[in-house]
């Protein structure tokens, strides 16, 4: 089981193959994309940000919670940092199990744990020329000008 | 009175102009230093919705704080 944070493009064939076990007759892989828009806003790119020594161990704390909760062979997620575009994968997780009920569980717990609790930040750049960082707070606008 | 490294991420990075300082403070506690430093710099984000790390290692906001730690302020997440 692996949980990495990397700046290269995600190549999905290459992680799926680390999951293979002759005990496994289920796969189930997720590919978290980046797409043109959030909130009603055109987005152009996508940078992420991470720290990676903490995230690495969280995002394996929950890889070791996936394993003791359902019945599956191993699990891996990898996350991107840096700038993304369009199209881009931003994150990976697979699974491998004897059944696919387990597997595709796993998968959802992983994914939507990683989200909520590994230390990474996502700032979108949108067509209008502003940008801003997903989740956080920011400066009420200034009297006069909108949005 | 310690001295202890505070390092910013993301948001937080943004708001401080930078990635880390030295703070000399009376903070005792992850949460008491983490007040200090967010109404000096102007973060916005609630405390409850951020998270906190101390050499390298997740802890609560009560965690007490001792002098050179070095104190790690994550803004609200958003993996995926």
């Amino acid at each position: 089981m692996q949980f990495e944070i990397s700046n290269e493009t995600i190549d999905p064939a290459r992680l799926k193959a680390a999951l293979l076990a002759e005990r496994a007759g289920a796969c189930v892989c997720f590919e978290g994309w980046v797409r043109n828009h959030n909130d009603g806003e055109a987005v152009t790119a996508l940078e992420y940000e991470s720290h990676a020594p903490t995230a690495v161990k969280e995002g394996q704390a929950i890889l070791a919670e996936a394993l003791q909760r359902f019945e599956i062979v191993t699990a891996d997620c990898v996350h991107r940092v840096g700038k993304l575009d369009i199209g881009d994968c931003a994150v990976w997780v697979g699974v491998s199990a004897e059944h696919r009920g387990a597997a595709f569980e796993a998968c959802r717990y992983i994914i939507d744990e990683t989200k909520q609790r590994v230390p990474i930040w996502k700032k979108e750049h949108y067509t209008s020329g502003v940008s801003g960082w997903v989740n956080c707070a920011t400066p009420a606008v200034a009297s006069g000008q909108s949005r | 009175m310690i001295d202890v490294t505070a390092r910013y991420f993301a948001v937080f990075r943004e708001r401080a102009g930078c990635g880390s300082e030295q703070v000399a403070t009376d903070a005792a506690t992850a949460g008491e230093l983490f007040s200090e430093v967010a109404a000096r710099h102007g973060f916005l984000d609630a405390q409850a919705r951020c998270k906190v790390a101390v050499n390298g290692e997740l802890v609560g906001w009560d965690a007490k704080l001792r002098d050179a730690d070095e104190i790690l302020f994550f803004p609200p997440v958003a993996g995926g």
